[in-house]
């Protein structure tokens, strides 16, 4: 049965292929391994793109006294201490080498005044850290780390879709897609598999994600045994766009606030002066996200329901220089000159802390093989991320994952891919063409609805029972979801199944919301409104159990006296 | 009646017709669609618009919707756009809009086409090589000139305007004005060491280019092309292989 699929054959196959996919693929073939890298979207297209505002890696560049001591410090600060601390720690020690590497393999960044790597401030880093490229830091980082790539041979699998892991007891073999071009199935034989996948943006209305952001790798590991970890964290960022309403959510990167950008309300008030005086606009993402939201809900919002986040007072060519591609995306998408005037800002959901539970050292799942690195991953940002921790952890958890896949591939004996599995996928992907129930786009709308008005910035048990009432009427309409059309290059296809991920996943998301009856970080329940220290010991797990989604709680690792003794002193 | 005829000449003002290119490799024709108009709107909102409501199967490469991966490439009334960043309010909404595929690759399905051959010219490019013992310091004026090149966010419509590719289809001996911006921003990396002015003159073609500048006028990151990465090559090439002096010394060294 297994011949009739067209196959491949590596050590290590990388699903994914933005910042920690292709990290984990370098590193992955400089340790010996025969490496594939699996991406729904052409190489280089991925969110890491995206990214703006810089890489954090305490590089003490510009401001001398940082350190790693201080990185961690804030990491863990920032994730409100739910945070594996073991990660914060790795990440803040690694993060200036990895940022080296990037340099080394030919990224170029900004400069200080004696030629070295220029570093920004931005919200939670008490110093000066962010690595950056203007504000396009992410393209410069996909695109150094895929050329390196590249020329050292990695075997790219580009616009091929994984849709089931495929397992050989309880260990990893393999696993089963399709190319997105033709609709041919493919498989894929592999001793160990690293998820780089990234994170769930679609399922909400108001999100900063592209199309791929379907949850699909976090899914892919839950179906195959995985623990999924903090799945109640989801970040929105403060600053999307809200106008016109075609680009509502766009991003509008936090460099502009590290440049000096001021929020005001419709009243001109700056009223971030309430809500943190001390750091003001350079708050913690969930701070200033939920002051925003406060301001427009109590009626003092802009026109479009925002606020008015102005950069004007800088010379307009040092914005044009700094934030060139918030210039144009806001002189071309919306007729705002940002040197003039202020941009009209709101929340849009952006990241997820919360993924597949990894080992700190190895980033390996809890299925042997199986590994996972990047948004897909849970554990070092704890309940909220900073900005500018994400590229860093891309690369130091990447790099991380792609070993420790590489050296687990080295030990391991081959596997059998089993045909009633690859059997079962197929049918599972065939299926829409057969149903008769709703095209997937009207399932999908109402989805993001239910997330974006039951399981946003704010939460109550109210909403969040609603939300979970909701997902139960979803499941059967997409058991039923269908499509016509022919399987070449079909996107309507291709959403039945991501549909199918995401709505798992936004269950996983509300019932671990549901669970933690206080706020924390970007868990925010208008009920529980107060940090609850018993909470505080405590992470949600989901897990399947016997065909259902499971909830408990794992006791928060406690941290080492040195590293106690480190966030004493710098209190 | 007044208010009808009000209401219905605000109807058709908000209403656009996309044509749109539907078919695969085999022949297809343009179809008709109608979409709603929102404010703001650009053509990428109204392709998913007849995906979500018209043509669930319409086939359309896309991303990030922001201008920053370069996926959405297509030509819109005859002009290679990207329909992300392509407004509505900007086109004669009185007249049938025309979406179509890339020219210059081969067709896919409906919109997308087969980019693949970029990816494989970009493998003959040697990567960045530091010079023995550099110390990492750069000047930010010298990193300026490189970061200009690495803005290119690969949405090949330099590669779909460029004659010696569309209309010509050079494509097994000419890079196209993409790989031109990637090799300029490696041989001006202020610490490179490696020269690859012998690649652009035998392998990536770099002489079938006559500086027609099409490339630069519809680079959507302002890149330009010609003037910053092609017109430098070139003078680097002929300074190396066409200057008599360094000729007369090749020939010494017996290079």
């Amino acid at each position: 049965m297994t011949a009739t699929y067209e196959t491949h054959e590596h050590d290590v196959l990388i699903i994914g292929a933005g910042g920690a996919g292709l990290r984990a693929a370098i590193e992955a073939l400089a340790n010996g391994a025969r490496v594939g890298l699996v991406c729904k979207s052409l190489l280089g297209k991925a969110h890491t793109v995206m990214a703006e505002g810089g890489i954090a890696a305490a590089m003490g560049n510009v401001d001398k006294g940082d350190d790693w001591r201080t990185h961690f410090c804030d990491t863990m600060r920032g994730g409100k201490f739910l945070n594996n601390w073991r990660m914060a720690q790795l990440h803040a020690q690694e993060a200036p080498e990895r940022v080296r590497e990037l340099e080394q393999w030919g990224a170029l960044f900004d400069r200080t005044e004696s030629g070295d790597i220029l570093q920004r401030a931005f919200g939670g880093h008490t110093f000066k850290r962010l690595c950056h490229v203007g504000d396009r830091t992410g393209l410069e980082l996909i695109r150094t780390l895929q050329d390196r790539g590249v020329q050292q041979g990695i075997d790219v699998y580009m616009e091929c879709t994984i849709t089931r892991l495929i397992k050989d007891g309880d260990r990893i073999a393999g696993a089963f897609g399709y190319w997105r071009e033709s609709g041919r199935f493919v498989m894929f034989k592999a001793k160990a598999i690293v998820i780089a996948t990234g994170g769930i943006g679609k399922a909400w209305k108001v999100t900063s994600n592209s199309w791929e952001y379907t949850a699909d790798g976090m899914a892919l590991a839950y179906e195959a045994g995985a623990e999924l970890l903090d799945m109640e964290f989801v970040q929105f960022h403060p600053t999307g766009m809200v106008w016109p309403p075609g680009v509502q959510g766009l991003l509008v990167t936090e460099a502009v606030r590290g440049e000096g950008g001021i929020l005001r309300n419709r009243k001109g008030e700056r009223f971030m002066e309430k809500y943190d005086p001390k750091r003001m606009e350079l708050s913690t993402r969930d701070v200033v996200a939920r002051s925003i939201y406060t301001e427009v809900k109590e009626g003092r919002g802009t026109p479009h329901g925002g606020a008015f986040l102005d950069i004007s007072h800088q010379p307009a060519e040092y914005v044009k220089k700094k934030l060139p591609s918030m210039y144009h995306q806001f002189k071309e998408l919306a007729d705002v000159d940002i040197t003039t005037g202020p941009m009209e800002v709101g929340p849009t959901c952006h990241y997820m802390m919360g993924g597949i539970r990894v080992d700190a050292e190895t980033a390996q799942s809890t299925v042997p093989g199986l590994f996972a690195a990047g948004e897909a991953a849970a554990g070092l940002h704890g309940a909220n991320r900073l900005g500018g921790n994400s590229l860093s952890d891309l690369l130091v958890f990447g790099r991380r994952a792609g070993k420790a896949a590489a050296e687990f591939a080295s030990r391991a004996g081959a596997t059998q891919l089993d045909s009633a599995q690859l059997e079962a996928a197929e049918r599972e992907m065939l299926a829409p063409f057969e149903h008769q129930g709703e095209y997937p786009y009207e399932i999908h709308r109402d989805l993001q609805e239910t997330m974006q008005s039951l399981v946003g910035i704010f939460r109550t048990e109210e909403d969040l029972q609603k939300a979970l009432h909701n997902i139960e009427e979803l499941k059967p309409r997409v058991e039923r979801v269908k499509i016509d059309g022919s399987r070449m290059f079909n996107p309507g296809w291709h959403l039945t199944r991501d549909l199918r991920s995401m709505l798992l996943i936004s269950e996983a998301v509300t019932r671990s919301a549901l669970a933690r009856r206080e706020s924390r970080g970007a868990h925010s329940r208008i009920d529980f409104p107060q940090l609850d220290d018993e909470w505080g010991k405590k992470n949600n797990v989901i897990v399947s159990q016997d065909g259902a989604m499971a909830l408990r709680q794992n006791p928060v690792r406690e941290l080492p006296e040195d590293l106690k003794k480190i966030l004493a002193e710098t209190k | 009646m007044a208010d009808a005829g009000m209401d219905a000449a605000l109807e058709a003002q908000s209403e656009a017709t996309l044509r749109v290119f539907r078919g695969a490799d085999g022949g297809g024709e343009a179809v008709d669609y109608r979409v709603p108009i929102a404010p703001g709107m650009v053509v990428l909102d109204a392709l998913h618009s007849i995906q979500a409501h018209q043509a669930p199967d319409l086939a359309v490469r896309w991303n990030c919707k922001a201008g920053k991966c370069g996926s959405c490439s297509a030509e819109v009334n005859g002009r290679p756009r990207l329909t992300c960043k392509t407004r509505m309010d900007a086109l004669p909404l009185n007249e049938p809009i025309t979406v179509s595929p890339l020219k210059a690759f081969p067709l896919i399905k409906d919109l997308v086409t087969d980019v693949s051959w970029n990816y494989q010219v970009n493998k003959k490019i040697p990567a960045f090589q530091p010079r023995v013992g550099v110390q990492w310091k750069m000047d930010q004026r010298d990193v300026d000139r490189v970061q200009e090149f690495r803005k290119c966010i690969e949405c090949f419509l330099c590669q779909n305007v460029c004659h010696v590719l569309r209309d010509h289809g050079k494509q097994e001996v000419f890079a196209g004005p993409r790989f031109f911006v990637r090799t300029a921003g490696l041989e001006m990396h202020p610490l490179d060491g490696l020269s690859r002015t012998k690649l652009l003159k035998d392998e990536l073609g770099l002489g079938y280019c006559n500086i027609t500048k099409c490339c630069t006028e519809v680079c959507p990151e302002e890149i330009h092309i010609t003037d910053n990465a092609i017109i430098p090559l070139k003078e680097r090439v002929v300074d190396e292989y066409y200057d008599p002096v360094m000729m007369l010394v090749r020939k010494i060294r017996g290079a």
